[in-house]
């Protein structure tokens, strides 16, 4: 997939993976958030994702309304969040101990 | 969340720490192999992959002289390989960073590699349950990464429904229809929009209910749907198979972007 920056297009949250393992250690496609407007839970891979210029955006599969945008530049990434009230994060169980190590 | 390091990694800075994978270095490894008309195949050699599961993707970010980076997500399509990624490109109209990879790229160039990245479009070996894998034009590349990690580790019963254009469209023409006569318990079933193969027996025509009867697994079977292609082919699949009786979420989707097949 090479998404074309001059249109804004339909993706999902899979797009997100590569942004926000960029800040986060956690896998969080798997993630499930809940909308704060209609209050539906979906994991962040199934958001439906607009962009990629000038930023994602990601919008609940149910309700449309706005979930999370980001926005990256050259020095920070920007992260809003505010449309999700909760985020259930799953935690290796197994190998947890292990992976902390340095 | 890690808010000690800045946002951009250095190519070389191969350490974790609590956020996610770094860029790594990786360099073109003999040319790219045309695939269609449309679509090249890429190895990459990445120094210190760590290895990924089939249905990942990395992000490859090429930087110009003057320091203008763009990056953009590749699906992986091959199972892991040492140090070896593997890569299908669909050149895109003005594509910069798809047509640099699959014209333009040479074995020595430098360019930058990150992932591997997305942990729900995944098949695991020990997942042993039937598998329906729809893909749409170049959709079928990480499809393609999970054929080529069953091969002689899994049994699980794998069928592949796969749109796309014109019989020239085919990405993995030959090694699919190898496979579906060597790698026991694979079917493979081909769907054309606009021309079709002599012989075939389907008419021209976007996916329908009934090629997912005809050629899919019976919703009481209960197999995990992959779903990958064109915004509106995953789409158009996901609602004819959850019509059909399949549970949601036994449905995974990839959507990758406007062009249909």
């Amino acid at each position: 997939m090479d998404a074309p920056t001059t249109a804004v297009a339909v993706y999902d949250g899979n797009t997100l993976a590569g942004p926000l393992s960029e800040v986060f250690g956690v896998e969080l496609m798997t993630a499930a958030g809940r909308c704060r407007s209609c209050g539906t839970t979906s994991q962040v891979a199934t958001f439906r994702v607009y962009g990629p210029a000038p930023g994602f955006v990601g919008r609940c599969p149910h309700c449309e309304d706005v979930l999370l945008r980001l926005v990256r530049t050259p020095d920070a990434l920007w992260l809003d969040f505010s449309g999700v009230s909760a985020l259930r994060i799953l935690i290796p169980t197994d190998s947890a101990d292990e992976e902390q190590q340095p | 969340m890690d808010t000690t390091t800045t946002a951009t990694h250095g190519a070389s800075s191969g350490t974790r720490g609590t956020k996610g994978p770094p860029f790594l270095a990786a360099s073109p490894s003999g040319g790219a192999a045309a695939r269609t008309a449309s679509a090249s195949t890429l190895v990459l050699e990445v120094i210190g992959w760590p290895g990924h599961l089939a249905g990942q993707h990395v992000d490859v970010r090429l930087t110009a002289p003057d320091g203008y980076q763009a990056a953009r997500s590749y699906s992986l399509a091959a199972p892991t390989d040492g140090d070896r990624i593997e890569i299908t490109v669909q050149r895109v109209p003005d594509g910069e960073v798809s047509s640099y990879l699959a014209d333009e790229a040479r074995d020595g160039d430098v360019v930058e590699v990150r992932g591997p990245v997305g942990g729900w479009f995944v098949w695991k070996p020990e997942d042993s349950g039937p598998v329906l894998l729809v893909a749409g034009g170049s959709g079928v590349v990480p499809l393609m990464a999970m054929i080529r990690s069953r091969d002689g580790v899994s049994p699980a019963p794998f069928r592949l429904i796969y749109s796309v254009r014109t019989p020239q469209d085919r990405i993995y023409d030959h090694e699919l229809r190898r496979r579906a006569t060597q790698d026991g318990g694979l079917e493979v079933a081909f769907l054309y929009t606009r021309t079709v193969p002599d012989g075939e027996t389907r008419s021209v025509g976007r996916i329908t209910a009934e090629d997912l009867i005809a050629y899919g697994w019976p919703a009481d079977v209960k197999p995990t749907c992959y779903v990958c292609g064109p915004t509106a082919f995953v789409e158009t699949v996901s609602d004819l198979l959850v019509g059909l009786g399949h549970d949601p979420a036994m449905i995974k989707t990839e959507r990758f972007g406007p062009s249909g097949p």
